[in-house]
């Protein structure tokens, strides 16, 4: 089923350097062991294709069920040099609960409104 | 040795709420506040200043919270850890020594040593390459340009500091999470192997160094939180062990839970395994968070293991001009016109001889921070125009800002909302990071 991933996980983003990084933290184990295997950086890069001009490298942490992407070169320069709205990148962790998802049936239960 | 001990922090950066730092000093039940004011383009703006004064280039706001609340800080017996030293620490001192009611009252501890601007040309003489650890290009670029060099020193200078008897440690460019790890170096002792501990004390200064951003303040739930008007700054209660609680002050709004937390962990994170201080390097998948329900949480088991040879060196540079303005358009449209008016600006400056080394337009309230992401045109009524232009010649980016008001009478109509003159052309500044050998670099601690 299609949803958006803001109802299965909560996120935080911010600068570093040139970078941003977002932080989705899942709801629950069993939406976190999905995201482990089917939210890949590849994905996110293609995502915010808009924003990142390198990659995009994704960090596991099995102890906070998240995920932490950096989407490297991604502000148009570091936070002073950068022409954006949005210079460091905090306004990404909102966007990225607004990527759909394919999430499978049987897992609904975890999905909150 | 105590069996607790108790950190508050009550600024996130400079320009954070001015009472949540008077409220935790008269709240009074901890030991230590520390209190951030250091982003990395505050010291190049705050070395400008020393440039110009050479008493100045420190966060004067520390010295009227210092002087306007000695008989609280006295009375409840709290020692504050702060990098409001900026580039002058020795002048931030004398200054709030001038105005305090009784001299001996406080004893500050000034830290030196982090701010290399005035050595930097004989550092790269002697060998350090200062490479930019992002691009791996060489400092030669910009070191005719350089506006600040600071480094991110180790937290045992705060430590000097307590053992000579500060009650306010004065700092330049410690590391955010060290502000917190400083103390407890004091008053546990802990030595610089005992990577453990240090990851913990690391990791307690991360998840407070924000402030309120993990006491409610940024939540993605953020419906969930019942207030958020009087929102708590954070407390962490930390044991001779390294473990610790995350609290905030009863009675105060705002939430600590796991998922509060977990979020402020994430916040401006790299590799989980590898977060490295000059302290130590911890491992953020090691730690065990337990959710007490009761608007604390606490964490256990911190793994951390030797830090690096090398300190981080921030270094600031020149790098330009840039200049942003906007307009409100309205009506029928918002859209279309904006993107119109936005075609005509442009070609106006082309027609004028004018083109820029970067250029932008967005449209607020439609797409500028989330671009085609979200992209559902909801046929908004009003749509705010930002037009902005970056440049190494500082008449160009004038001229940009003398290009926006005519646009109110030779555009389309509805067009409103440019208040505040035309805009200026600011200075850009720069980063340029990179590490330097821990071997050469030299705090030391003086008692005012």
């Amino acid at each position: 089923m299609k949803i958006k991933l803001g109802s299965i996980a909560s996120s935080r983003s911010g600068d570093k350097g040139k970078n941003t990084n977002v932080g989705v933290i899942f709801n629950s184990q069993e939406a976190y062991d999905w995201s482990k295997k089917y939210l890949s950086s590849l994905m996110v890069k293609e995502y915010f294709s808009d924003f990142v001009k390198g990659d995009v490298l994704r960090y596991e942490l099995d102890n906070l069920l998240s995920l932490n992407f950096i989407l490297e070169d991604s502000l148009g320069g570091g936070g002073s040099d950068s022409l954006l709205n949005d210079a460091q990148g905090k306004t990404y962790g909102q966007a990225i609960l607004l990527m759909e998802i394919d999430f499978p049936n049987k897992l609904k239960e975890y999905i909150n409104e | 040795m105590k069996e607790i001990v108790k950190i508050a922090n009550g600024q996130g950066f400079w320009g954070d709420s001015i009472d949540a730092p008077v409220n935790l000093i008269k709240y009074g039940k901890i030991d230590y506040l520390t209190l951030d004011y250091l982003a990395e383009v505050t010291i190049s703006i705050m070395q400008k200043q020393k440039l110009k004064n050479p008493l100045f280039g420190y966060a004067k706001d520390f010295v009227d919270l210092i002087v306007n609340n000695q008989d609280d800080i006295r009375k409840n017996n709290i020692k504050i850890i702060t990098n409001a030293g900026g580039v002058n620490p020795v002048e931030c001192a004398k200054a709030i020594k001038l105005k305090l009611k009784n001299k001996s009252d406080f004893k500050i501890g000034v830290v030196k040593g982090d701010d290399i601007y005035n050595n930097i040309d004989g550092l790269i003489n002697s060998g350090q390459s200062f490479r930019n650890l992002e691009t791996g290009e060489d400092i030669s670029l910009i070191r005719n340009k350089i506006t600040s060099a600071n480094v991110y020193i180790d937290s045992y200078c705060i430590k000097d500091a307590l053992d000579k008897g500060a009650d306010i440690v004065l700092a330049g460019r410690v590391s955010d999470p060290g502000l917190t790890l400083g103390p407890l170096l004091y008053e546990f002792d802990w030595k610089n192997n005992d990577f453990n501990k240090l990851a913990s004390g690391t990791l307690a200064g991360h998840i407070i160094e924000c402030g309120a951003q993990c006491t409610g303040g940024n939540y993605s739930k953020w419906y969930d939180i019942e207030n958020l008007s009087n929102i708590g700054y954070p407390i962490v209660e930390v044991y001779p062990d390294g473990n610790f609680n995350v609290t905030k002050p009863k009675g105060t709004d705002g939430i600590i839970n796991k998922l509060s937390i977990s979020e402020q962990v994430l916040y401006e994170m790299g590799d989980p395994k590898n977060y490295i201080s000059p302290d130590v390097c911890v491992d953020f998948t090691s730690f065990n968070l337990i959710d007490n329900n009761d608007n604390t949480v606490s964490i256990k088991n911190v793994k951390g293991f030797k830090a690096t040879d090398t300190y981080k060196v921030s270094i600031s540079y020149f790098s330009g001009y840039k200049s942003s303005g906007q307009l409100t358009i309205s009506g029928p449209h918002a859209y279309k016109k904006a993107k119109y008016v936005s075609k005509i600006f442009w070609d106006r400056l082309k027609l004028a001889g004018y083109d820029f080394n970067n250029k932008n337009t967005e449209f607020l309230g439609f797409d500028s921070c989330h671009k085609k992401m979200n992209h559902k045109y909801s046929g908004s009524n009003e749509i705010v125009l930002r037009l902005s232009v970056k440049d190494s010649d500082k008449q160009k980016v004038e001229r940009f800002g003398k290009e926006i008001s005519p646009l109110i009478t030779t555009g389309p109509p509805g067009i409103t909302g440019f208040a505040g003159g035309r805009p200026k052309a600011q200075e850009v500044i720069s980063f340029w990071p990179s590490l330097i050998d821990k071997k050469i670099v030299n705090t030391t601690v003086e008692i005012l």
